[in-house]
């Protein structure tokens, strides 16, 4: 973990300003920010831990908690709203038996909600990793879920 | 990649090289492949095209370009073939061969064209449809024209000239003159004119200044910017330098949302392109100016779009605002004076700088100059990204470009500037697209949100939706924002579950006041401004939802009850089989089905799939 971190933080010649970023990247190594990461974060940069842990809050992109192997984002913007996303949330809650932000028992899935990726034109949006689902509606949720399932 | 450009005429001669390389009069075929089309398999068709045209050897035959988005994302993935401006749409890898085909043999295909719902009639050309023919695509236009990740497209149809301009034959005071007559206004929702901006920013006090590109379009339901960084990052980065010289800035910021990976990547690309032909970097254009730039995330957060949160974010703090008695022109950035701009101004500046003020402000209507992007999306035909002169009518966007609304249903609202807008009702469907107006009826012009309800949507519904995601995205530094929004969803929750009282909507407008008195940021002091405007435009839904606790447009789940229409269900069955609470009985062939109100959970998946419409919701 250490030589990880280490050569995220060079990536960023130690600037602290780029806290947000670093983080980021931390997350995209790990899936999820390990409390170890972040004191060598802090001790590395020369960064109280209070201030990376109100970062690591703040933001919704950070997760403390350990996450599946799939991400699965439900587009809650007011485009994929007015076409029903929050139905599609629902939906998915009911077949991965989560609440939203949870993981599954198997780790397989993370449940999370994103406030609007770009793509308005096509919601309800769901994104499962990097693959995006459009047009969503409740009967193309399990053959969406099914594609992923181990 | 060209070697490093020294000088303005070097650019120049580069400009020419380009425009004139051997590609220029082979076909070309031109497929979006914006995080719009992607939802729709933008990226397999890419890949057959590129697979097709090698397979083939064809690469001398036919240039193909993947280009950020078209803007008709509804049509998505779409083609547009050169020369004859031939629209493709809804591609599909089964038809990649027969395009390629067609193209050289200079014939189109009729079943990819573009047909009019109504008529059914065949459209041929992008510019002659009604999604495009009523538009003015200054900004975006160029995206269908270029690779974003190839600084060579951009320079060949002209990119950079305007850089070249204003370092070797314009003072600063010279470019701040003419973005100040153009009349430019912010395009992130302020609408604080962009000269005026500048001016104040190049004579505060100190020796370093900043200036940042606020990509962070937070905005749920819009994505103009999204579309314009990814699609042609070069013309944002463009019109950054050109403010940094105007300014007196050597370090310039791009804050892009974490949300957009596609933007974010285009543009880094983008960075370090212009760095590697001494765009950006010492010495630009050998004019003696120096200047750089820095790509920073965010986090997902929607405050981080107002500029002070935005900076305090950038110097790797959390992202809450502070109060702005001293102005961010002044102080800003590490307590230095920095100017921050959205994405959409910023790229309408070379186009200023190479056409002049008087071309600018002859867009438009006087006050509100030159065109704004929208993103059109809801419940309208045409969704996608739409540019049009400012002070055209709601009408003529929703109707004419957005080809009304979908599946025949009736127009009910359409809601502009995000969560810090309003929803506009039928009444006022012929007001005036511009930042006054839209001010004027209760609503905002935002960053370009523009979604479209009809009359399946709640507008009580509508109003708690944008509360609950302000209570999430509230930083909770002050308290009338973190207390005030919180306690005005917990009203209209309870109106949408039937539990509201008499006296509510009073309620809601006194909290209301006390939020735009009060809040820090402009986060909480236009929060209310959705519920106003609901309230003013639509009392009656609240009314029925508060008086007879019933939820006319059938949304708000305690209030509405799903059945079975008897006579038009034919007892097929779809609904038993998709029904995750197994409340619905199959009673036989040609009988119909039994929906059991006690098992109901309200998901809407029969509604949704029926097509006798025999499932009715009361």
């Amino acid at each position: 973990m250490k030589d990880k971190v280490t050569a995220i933080i060079k990536k960023y010649d130690n600037d602290k300003s780029q806290l947000v970023s670093i983080l980021q990247d931390v997350q995209a190594e790990y899936n999820y920010l390990p409390r170890a990461a972040l004191d060598k974060l802090s001790k590395k940069m020369d960064i109280p831990q209070s201030q990376v842990y109100s970062l690591a809050t703040f933001f919704r992109a950070f997760s403390l908690k350990e996450r599946g192997k799939h991400i699965v984002n439900v587009c809650l913007g007011t485009a994929c709203h007015v076409r029903g996303g929050e139905l599609i949330l629902e939906s998915l809650e009911r077949q991965l038996d989560i609440q939203r932000g949870n993981t599954t028992k198997d780790n397989n899935f993370t449940l999370e909600t994103v406030n609007c990726m770009g793509c308005c034109a096509t919601g309800p949006v769901v994104k499962i990793n990097d693959e995006y689902f459009g047009h969503m509606t409740n009967d193309k949720v399990e053959p969406m879920i099914k594609k992923y399932s181990k | 990649m060209p070697s490093k450009i020294k000088s303005s005429r070097d650019l120049e001669k580069l400009q020419q090289a380009l425009s004139k390389k051997p590609d220029t009069g082979k076909p070309r075929i031109s497929v979006c492949n914006g995080t719009a089309c992607r939802p729709y398999g933008s990226n397999p068709v890419v890949d057959a095209f590129k697979l097709e045209i090698e397979k083939r050897a064809l690469d001398n035959q036919l240039e193909f370009k993947v280009t950020g988005c078209h803007g008709f994302c509804e049509r998505g993935p779409i083609a547009i073939i050169e020369p004859g401006n031939i629209f493709y749409q809804k591609i599909k890898v089964e038809d990649v061969a027969e395009i390629i085909e067609k193209t050289l043999k200079k014939e189109t295909i009729g079943r990819l064209l573009y047909k009019d719902p109504g008529t059914n009639l065949e459209t041929v050309k992008q510019d002659d449809l009604p999604f495009y023919r009523n538009q003015k695509r200054i900004i975006l236009g160029n995206n269908t024209r270029i690779d974003p990740t190839s600084i060579e497209d951009y320079i060949a149809i002209g990119g950079y000239s305007a850089l070249a301009k204003a370092l070797s034959t314009m003072q600063p005071e010279q470019i701040i003159d003419v973005v100040k007559q153009s009349g430019l206004r912010g395009r992130g929702g302020g609408g604080f004119l962009t000269g005026s901006k500048w001016e104040t920013c190049r004579n505060a006090h100190g020796d370093v200044k900043y200036v940042i590109v606020n990509a962070d379009e937070g905005d749920p339901g819009a994505y103009a910017n999204e579309g314009l960084l990814t699609g042609n990052p070069h013309s944002v980065l463009e019109g950054l330098i050109i403010g940094a010289f105007a300014i007196g800035s050597h370090q310039g910021y791009i804050y892009v949302r974490n949300e957009y990976p596609l933007a974010l990547k285009n543009v880094t690309t983008a960075m370090q392109q212009a760095e590697k032909l001494g765009l950006l970097g010492k010495n630009i254009l050998g004019s003696g100016f120096d200047f750089s730039v820095r790509v920073n995330r965010g986090g997902g957060a929607f405050v981080c779009g107002e500029s002070t949160a935005l900076m305090a974010s950038l110097e790797g703090k959390t992202g809450e605002p502070r109060a702005k008695y001293v102005h961010t022109v002044e102080k800003g950035l590490w307590d230095s004076p920095s100017d921050l701009n959205n994405v959409e101004t910023w790229a309408n500046i070379p186009q200023i700088i190479n056409n002049g003020a008087a071309w600018f402000s002859s867009i438009g209507t006087k006050g509100n100059t030159g065109t704004k992007i929208f993103s059109l999306t809801g419940k309208v035909n045409n969704t996608g990204l739409v540019e049009i002169p400012m002070g055209i009518k709601l009408r003529e966007i929703i109707f004419d470009i957005g080809g009304g609304i979908r599946g025949g249903k009736k127009f009910k609202a359409v809601q502009t500037g995000g969560p810090s807008g309003g929803c506009l009702p039928e009444k006022l469907i012929d007001l005036s697209v511009d930042f006054d107006e839209l001010t004027k009826a209760g609503a905002m012009m935002g960053s370009g949100g523009m979604i479209v309800m009809d009359e399946d949507n709640c507008m009580v519904d509508v109003a708690r939706y944008f509360l609950t995601f302000l209570e999430e995205e509230s930083c909770g530094k002050c308290v009338p924002c973190r207390e005030g929004i919180k306690r005005m969803r917990q009203i209209l929750n309870d109106i949408t579950e039937g539990k509201g009282r008499e006296g509510d909507l009073d309620l809601l407008k006194e909290l209301s006041s006390h939020l735009k008195d009060s809040s820090l940021c402009a986060l909480g002091g236009s929060a209310p401004n959705p519920v106003l405007t609901t309230i003013k435009y639509f009392s009656e839904e609240y009314e029925a939802h508060i008086k007879q606790k019933k939820c006319p447009a059938g949304v708000c789940k305690m209030l509405i009850q799903f059945s079975i229409i008897d006579e038009k269900c034919p007892g097929c069955g779809m609904c038993v089989k998709v029904c995750p609470s197994n409340a619905i009985t199959d009673m036989g062939k040609k009988k119909p089905v039994v929906l059991d109100q006690s098992k109901c959970i309200k998901c809407r998946t029969c509604y949704d799939i029926c097509r006798m419409g025999a499932v009715k919701i009361e």
